[in-house]
């Protein structure tokens, strides 16, 4: 590890500063996006972040699926299996709610489908 | 080849993404987003599967296939347990990301340490500490929500406790540290284990000095702590798609913590190190207030005479699923040409946009609940105010009595309305252990009982009154 050629070693701090840098901006786009969110909307856009979030689904798979030792992967299958919880009924409520944002229509009336 | 067509898929997914939450701007195209977030995670997940050093696969088919069977039946709760459906949720993010940072910290360490660079052990360390905290924190906040018998609901304070809970935090990044500094070391896998044990406990403690009212704060912060840990996997892992995502659900986190803490006129440290509550017993001892209760029948009267009535819903609304029967009455009001608005306060029930949600369930159109500094100047020209379950969020004393808990926190000007009526289940003060000087005005008649029963004989005088029974 003394031998570690300086190459790789700046290569590994460029991909830490682009990692930064790709961090700094998404969370301005974040926090420029949510500001506009209509606060009608402020639990569907929790349930549909918490779906989106659950993209940790990517690292789980990353971890479940190669040749690793039984024990790690198993804790990846777990981490799977929590991640698609939250992507499947995340995105199946965030619908469920938004249906029920209507405008004018009147129920007790006949609705359509 | 399959690397570039990969980090492709990722670079779609966000954008995906981004449109999703961009299309939560407005009712009207919310719907494109959830097909937009739903098409950018099934491009992500069939582009990582695919690649080449996936080569198990039934542990992660029985994973995706349990995940839908827990999903789905999580996704069909009634909307009044959403609060504790999300704080499930946060749980689950948490949980994911934890293990998934302890798996690659005991991978590497097997490895050798060749692969634990300072970055990448501070990166870990930074996951599996909010994983595990999130996990326990949001586990703890939907079992208060949830109100399970043995964790307790009202806020739990011993003397000491910020000093305990900073010194168990300050134990974990001195681990972290201590890791960070000899990666190798035969003692690291177990102060590894130290720091998510220290973490678990830590997110208890974090939550069960928290009330009930302060719920939609915490619940925000949870939800951004969860995609803060998404964003540290991503730096353990090289990802920036899970750099991005989760920048993206913790600064909606962040938003909505900031509009709820402005909502009560609070800190952020207050809301998580200053218990709320136990404050105030002292008062309301001296004077002899006495309530004005009013019958159905008068009540329905007042309620016939106005032209313009505000209704003013709260946590107890969602306790006493009282929606439906609110929409009755709203539609009896409309029948006779009175003008019907919901006043929204943002901190109104346990989580951001609660309130909205269970009115818009049902079937009031969404065009008619206004948000609390749209509707306050127009209060003194309403003819009748009706507080339905809502307590602190009328309470004049925040904006009169400077020794109330709740002094400065925004509220919906009820007082100011011509009439008011207020239902509430008992006498008790609400949440906060604080007298509510609007049940005292004299321009207030209380309504007493359960919120879906009043309302529902309001509406049976009102429909028996146009001669339909």
């Amino acid at each position: 590890m003394l031998l570690a050629p300086t190459a790789a070693a700046a290569a590994e701090s460029s991909d830490l500063w682009s990692q930064l840098f790709v961090f700094l901006l998404a969370t301005f786009i974040g926090l420029g996006v949510i500001r506009r969110v209509s606060r009608l909307l402020h639990t569907p856009l929790m349930s549909l972040t918490n779906a989106i979030s659950a993209i940790a689904v990517v690292g789980a798979i990353l971890v479940a699926g190669p040749d690793y030792p039984p024990g790690i992967r198993l804790l990846g299958a777990i981490a799977v299996f929590a991640s698609m919880t939250n992507i499947v009924s995340g995105f199946l409520i965030t619908q469920r709610m938004l249906k029920m944002f209507k405008t004018e229509t009147r129920a007790g009336e006949v609705t359509k489908p | 080849m399959i690397g570039h067509l990969v980090q492709l898929s990722y670079l779609v997914a966000t954008a995906l993404f981004v449109f999703a939450l961009h299309w939560m701007n407005t009712p009207t195209t919310a719907r494109r987003a959830v097909i937009a977030g739903v098409a950018g995670m099934a491009l992500a997940v069939l582009a990582t599967w695919i690649q080449p050093e996936v080569v198990h696969h039934l542990w992660i088919v029985i994973a995706v296939v349990l995940g839908f069977a827990v999903g789905v039946p999580l996704s069909r709760v009634p909307l009044t347990a959403v609060p504790q459906r999300t704080a499930l949720s946060h749980a689950f993010g948490g949980l994911a990301a934890g293990l998934v940072g302890t798996a690659k910290f005991y991978l590497w360490h097997g490895e050798g340490s060749a692969h634990l660079t300072a970055f990448r052990t501070v990166a870990i360390i930074a996951e599996v500490l909010l994983g595990f905290l999130t996990f326990t924190g949001s586990l703890m906040a939907a079992g208060k929500l949830q109100e399970v018998k043995w964790i307790p609901q009202r806020p739990v304070t011993y003397p000491g406790q910020n000093i305990t809970n900073i010194a168990l935090l300050l134990l974990a990044v001195g681990l972290g540290i201590a890791i960070v500094t000899q990666p190798g070391a035969a003692w690291a896998p177990a102060a590894f284990a130290g720091i998510i044990t220290l973490a678990l406990l830590f997110g208890v403690l974090l939550i069960i000095p928290i009330g009930g009212a302060d719920m939609p704060t915490v619940i925000a912060i949870l939800n951004s702590y969860a995609g803060l840990a998404a964003v540290a996997m991503g730096f353990v892992l090289d990802n920036k798609l899970l750099i991005t995502a989760g920048a993206l659900d913790g600064s909606s986190g962040l938003i909505l913590a900031i509009i709820m803490c402005k909502a009560m006129n609070r800190s952020f440290t207050n809301v998580l190190f200053g218990a709320f509550g136990q404050v105030q017993q002292a008062k309301g001892g001296g004077e002899d207030k006495v309530y004005k209760p009013e019958t159905i029948e008068g009540g329905a009267q007042v309620l016939e005479q106005a032209t313009n009535v505000v209704i003013i819903p709260g946590y107890g609304m969602a306790v006493a699923q009282a929606q439906h029967k609110v929409r009755e009455l709203y539609d009896q009001l409309k029948k006779r040409g009175i003008a019907v608005k919901f006043a929204i306060h943002p901190v109104a029930g346990r989580m951001p946009g609660h309130m909205n949600v269970l009115l818009a369930e049902a079937d009031i159109p969404y065009t008619d609940l206004v948000e609390m500094d749209e509707i306050n100047p127009d209060m003194p020209q309403v003819d009748v105010a009706l507080v339905v379950g809502a307590n602190d969020v009328v309470n004049p004393a925040a904006r009169s009595d400077k020794s109330s808990p709740i002094y400065g926190m925004p509220i919906i000007d009820a007082d100011r309305a011509r009439t008011v009526f207020a239902i509430k289940r008992s006498k008790n003060p609400g949440f906060a252990g604080i007298d509510n000087e609007l049940y005292f005005s004299d321009r207030t008649w209380m309504l007493f009982g359960d919120a879906k029963n009043v309302i529902g004989e309001l509406v049976k005088q009102l429909s028996g009154g146009s001669g339909m029974h």
